[in-house]
């Protein structure tokens, strides 16, 4: 059924609306957030004021505006998709014109109070517009070939304006991101495929071509290719990183040397310890327990979300739900792949964990548009 | 739209079953990660443990080496040594206490010396490396290295630290540097990290702590991976420091070196300056100490003693000691005089020996009077009576104010410590200070140099490098810093009446050439290089009702440290002045006896640039001074110099 058949006594209004938020969404993102908080005060050496007290604050903004975005009317926040994508395109843009340089790449727009990164809200607007977008189309039509091509657009065009900043992580996961939410609408499986085996083809035939007279990329470009899938050929750059990133997640052991006591994370190897590589010095001071405590938090968000999605009957709130569930999953598989060498060196944060306020206020809002679509579904008769 | 129910249903379906599937992914992905995290964290736990003590990656900082201070000819007043330390770190050693034990079997070690350790490695983190026994011998080094398997978290180390190579004569010029003290941390708003290094040592005292940010220099840092015991596995980049600039004086060190030697014991400063660009040639306080004890840490019964001296030897007489100018003060009351037009340039005054004002007699110092006196007569013979006339017409604020414009009474920046202002009493300072009106009294005393009045030897060499060139000379201490020449301050022309200033330095020559001179004693006979100058006596007591009644008592008689302070300011050549001095002895009595000497000995070796021949004196003090000359005991002029350190 579709919004526009919802019968509006079902729906909770008022402060009742209260009652029906999904409070088990609610204690496990602030448990998660609380690991977060915990590890960087941890890793400033025992002070509050570095980094545990700021994201304290952007927590506690989160969740105010988690709940704001939660008590209006899902069917508002549909109208309102294709606005709040344009919107995160033009900040895109617009950071090509003025935003800050940091790490090596243009990501930022300085708004005063806070840095807001524009491809973090993109992550969340590209899932609300292509949910709206399936909401919209007939479902006959889904796998029709024109009506593929436009999803596959929208997500290409913010790919292509984020892959400009430089900033792969985020790329892949926008990428993931519209290709989950093609395949969740129903696409035909064959598309997937054919995609999947041209990809693979291509890089084949790239590597293939290498030291033959016809090879299609320069040598330093190789040379690139072959420090990003294997660090440990380049020990004094992202190599070097990525093994003591190793050594400390794995000195960790069964029970870890316990809070405060990481000398791996302490000695300063890491220039992202608080960030990107939080997750080395949870493994380290909290050892097996600790790590695979904060991924079973994590799957039990994402179980969660899904029941929520499932349960949800309008096509665009269950959509955006499991698209929200996907991107959280893709952000801290690849994070803690990526710190167990698994996975290439991209910058990914760990959600909630790592410092920064961008990540942690999107995807609080996102959480918001989740609650939303709980609390304003259908209940009782169809 | 509406849409039918079958179709909603099938939609719905569908993205349950793509949810679903995608849920299964997802599982599996995590099952993937769970046990890559249970392989590492669990099965290759140790292996990785293993990698972790033997791969721990430190940053330490370099320490820059600090700035070498040169005199103005390029000889290296303040250098560095190199210095054999032994550290530990806790971490590293286990049990501290037994490792100190061992240590101590190898190397001579105080109770004191180990108490201190172990105080400062419970205070510090486990990884900083604690020092535990500094300046030891290179055989104590070599034993320790020997013994090294022995001695875990215990390493020997080399560092360099300042070395004062000419003892006390720069002790009050260039300071001395010292360990960085709590208080030192907690006046700087963001300290260098290099200030956290135990025993860091920085500026304390004069041009070390004013010129303490160009000497440090910038500290370099290396990252380096230590095993398990503490022992450098590899370095992985090194990053190098700034050495400190160096840092030339203006002062130059024969000179200096001789200046100290003359003072010897005495309780005196003396300055000679350039009167062209007013460079400092020369600055000593006497006695003087060995500023390198407090860079080893000066002993209790050292400190004690240096304490207890009367004659101070820690203060900077020079610029912190604030004295009556006397006699010296003449100048200035004479070119306020002048200058107001209160007294004519051949205008005479009668000295019958005393003077009574409001009430109260003012004695000249010639009880038998000097007879009819004008300017150059009354400066060359030093008679009282004139200057008390003449300040009483002319009163005591245009007098200040000439004061002021001679270079009294007022701060001139130098890179030393502590330097006083000295006081150039007024009308307004007397009601602001003691709230009293000014009286005629205090102007007769001010106009001599005595009351209120105080000066610095450096401000005496000012006022006689301006009266001797006519411009504003400022001193300068700083020649240069890392070879970029500071500025020289030779000042703007005082706009004072050429004719006057003529006939003040035709008084400050008379002063020491004529027979009947105050200096004549201490004249030079050689033409070329003949002094001007003027001597002074200060009274430091009153003299009580009861010491009157007896008539003067003697000086001599009196306990050392009530006799007059005796003072001498001059330049040279008298006809084309190249140099100023000015000598305070504290309580030396006599102006003409004991500190003109000193000037005339001072002024020769300055224009000299060595020791004069004999024939440079009067023939009758020939063989005196030739005596003296072998007491002294001044380095010789080639002494080795070893640029950095002495290995």
């Amino acid at each position: 059924m579709s919004y526009l058949e919802y019968t509006v006594k079902t729906v909770p209004t008022g402060l009742r609306k209260v009652l029906y938020i999904n409070w088990a969404l609610v204690v496990l993102l602030t448990a998660i957030a609380s690991v977060g908080i915990l590890m960087l005060y941890s890793v400033s050496g025992g002070r509050m004021e570095v980094w545990a007290e700021p994201q304290m604050e952007r927590f506690a903004l989160g969740l105010m505006a988690m709940f704001t975005v939660a008590f209006v009317p899902i069917w508002f926040w549909r109208n309102m998709a294709g606005l709040a994508f344009a919107v995160s395109l033009v900040l895109l843009l617009a950071v090509e014109f003025v935003g800050t340089v940091g790490m090596g790449a243009q990501r930022w727009i300085d708004l005063g109070f806070m840095r807001l990164q524009p491809s973090e809200l993109t992550k969340i607007t590209l899932v609300m517009i292509l949910a709206a977008y399936y909401d919209w189309l007939d479902i006959k039509k889904t796998s029709r070939p024109l009506w593929v091509l436009i999803p596959v657009v929208l997500t290409l065009i913010p790919v292509a304006l984020v892959l400009r900043q430089p900033d792969l992580g985020t790329a892949l996961l926008l990428l993931f991101g519209g290709g989950v939410m093609m395949f969740l609408a129903g696409v035909h499986i064959l598309y997937f495929i054919v995609v999947v085996a041209l990809g693979v083809g291509l890089v084949a035939a790239v590597f293939m071509s290498r030291d033959t007279p016809w090879q299609l990329l320069k040598d330093y470009q190789f040379r690139r290719i072959d420090t990003f899938l294997d660090p440990s050929s380049d020990p004094l750059g992202a190599g070097y990183h990525i093994s003591q990133a190793k050594i400390a997640l794995g000195s960790g052991g069964w029970s870890g040397r316990g809070f405060m006591q990481g000398t791996q994370s302490r000695l300063n190897f890491l220039p992202e310890k608080h960030t990107d590589f939080i997750f080395t010095t949870l493994a380290e001071e909290f050892g097996f327990v600790g790590a695979a405590s904060l991924l079973a938090l994590y799957v039990a968000l994402i179980v969660f979300t899904i029941v929520t999605a499932l349960s949800n009957r309008d096509r665009f709130s269950s959509l955006l739900t499991l698209g929200i569930a996907a991107t959280l999953f893709f952000y801290f598989s690849i994070n803690t792949a990526m710190v167990m060498g698994l996975a290439p060196v991209v910058g990914v944060p760990l959600p909630l964990v790592s410092y920064g306020g961008s990540a942690m206020l999107v995807l609080m809002l996102a959480y918001g548009l989740v609650q939303s679509a709980h609390i304003h579904r259908a209940r009782g008769r169809t | 739209m509406r849409r039918s129910q079958k179709d909603t249903d099938e939609s719905a379906r569908r993205i349950t079953r793509r949810a679903l599937l995608l849920g299964g992914a997802q599982a599996a992905v995590v099952a993937a990660l769970g046990l890559r995290l249970r392989h590492m964290q669990v099965e290759e736990a140790d292996q990785y443990r293993l990698l972790a003590e033997e791969n721990r990656i430190n940053i330490r900082l370099i320490p820059p080496a600090r700035g070498l201070i040169h005199d103005r000819n390029g000889v290296i007043v303040a250098g560095n040594e190199q210095n054999y330390r032994v550290v530990i770190v806790r971490e590293d050693a286990g049990d501290v206490e037994e490792a100190l034990a061992r240590l101590r079997k190898l190397i001579h070690l105080t109770q004191e010396d180990v108490d201190r350790t172990l105080r400062e490695l419970s205070r510090r983190s486990a990884f900083v490396p604690i020092t535990v026994a500094e300046r030891l011998s290179w055989e104590d080094l070599a034993r320790v290295a020997a013994n090294a398997p022995a001695l875990p978290g215990v390493t020997p180390e080399v560092g360099l630290s300042r070395h004062y190579p000419f003892g006390g004569d720069y002790a009050h010029v260039v300071g001395y540097v010292g360990p960085v003290s709590e208080s030192d941390l907690a006046q700087l708003e963001t300290p260098d990290p290099l200030l956290q290094i135990p025993r860091f040592q920085i500026g304390k005292v004069g041009v070390e702590t004013r010129l303490e940010d160009a000497l440090r220099g910038k500290a370099g840092s290396r990252r380096i991976e230590v095993n398990a015991v503490g022992r450098v596995m590899r370095e992985l980049d090194r990053q190098e420091g700034e050495p400190g600039a160096s840092v030339q004086l203006t002062v130059d060190d024969r000179l200096q070196n001789y200046v100290q030697a003359r003072l010897g014991g005495e309780s005196a400063a003396c300055v000679v300056m350039d009167v062209d660009n007013g460079d400092i040639l020369a600055i000593s306080s006497a006695p003087s100490f060995d500023p390198n004890l407090f860079v080893r840490g000066i002993g209790v019964a050292d400190y004690r003693a240096l304490m207890d001296n009367d004659h101070r030897p820690l203060a900077n007489k020079t610029v912190q000691g604030a004295y009556p100018p006397g006699s010296t003060y003449k100048m200035v009351t004479a070119l306020a005089a002048l200058e107001a037009g209160v007294v004519g340039l051949n205008d005479t005054v009668y000295c019958p020996g005393y003077m009574d004002v409001a009430g109260r007699r003012f004695h000249c110092w010639k009880r038998g009077g000097h007879g009819r006196v004008a300017l150059v007569a009354a400066l060359a013979e030093s008679c009282d009576c004139y200057f008390y006339d003449v300040a009483q017409r002319c009163g005591i604020d245009r007098i200040a104010e000439m004061s002021v414009r001679l270079g009294l009474g007022q701060r001139h920046e130098l890179p030393m410590s502590a330097i006083s202002e000295g006081l150039n009493p007024n009308r307004q300072w007397k009601r602001e200070r003691h709230g009293q009106e000014w009286r005629v009294g205090d102007t007769v005393n001010a106009s001599i140099g005595q009351g209120y009045v105080l000066s610095t030897p450096l401000q005496l060499a000012v006022m006689t490098a301006r009266l001797a060139s006519g411009r504003a000379v400022s001193p300068r201490l700083i020649k240069a810093i890392n070879g970029v020449e500071q500025p020289v301050n030779p000042g703007e022309p005082l706009g004072l009446n050429p004719d006057f200033m003529r006939e003040i330095r035709r008084g400050m020559s008379a002063t020491v050439n004529s027979q009947r001179g105050t200096a004549y004693s201490s004249r030079i006979e050689d033409a070329a290089m003949r002094m001007a100058g003027k001597t002074g006596t200060s009274q430091v007591r009153n003299i009580t009702a009861a010491e009157r009644a007896r008539g003067v008592v003697r000086n001599d008689q009196l306990p050392w440290n009530r006799r007059d302070h005796a003072l001498f300011v001059g330049y040279a050549p008298a006809e084309a002045p190249r140099i100023a001095v000015s000598v305070v002895v504290e309580h030396g009595m006599g102006g003409s006896t004991a500190a003109a000497p000193i000037g005339r000995d001072v002024s020769l070796f300055a224009l000299h640039r060595g020791l004069p021949p004999l024939s440079a004196y009067p023939s009758s003090q020939r063989t005196r001074i030739e005596n003296e000359r072998r007491e002294l005991s001044l380095r010789s002029p080639d002494t080795p110099q070893s640029g950095q350190t002495r290995a």
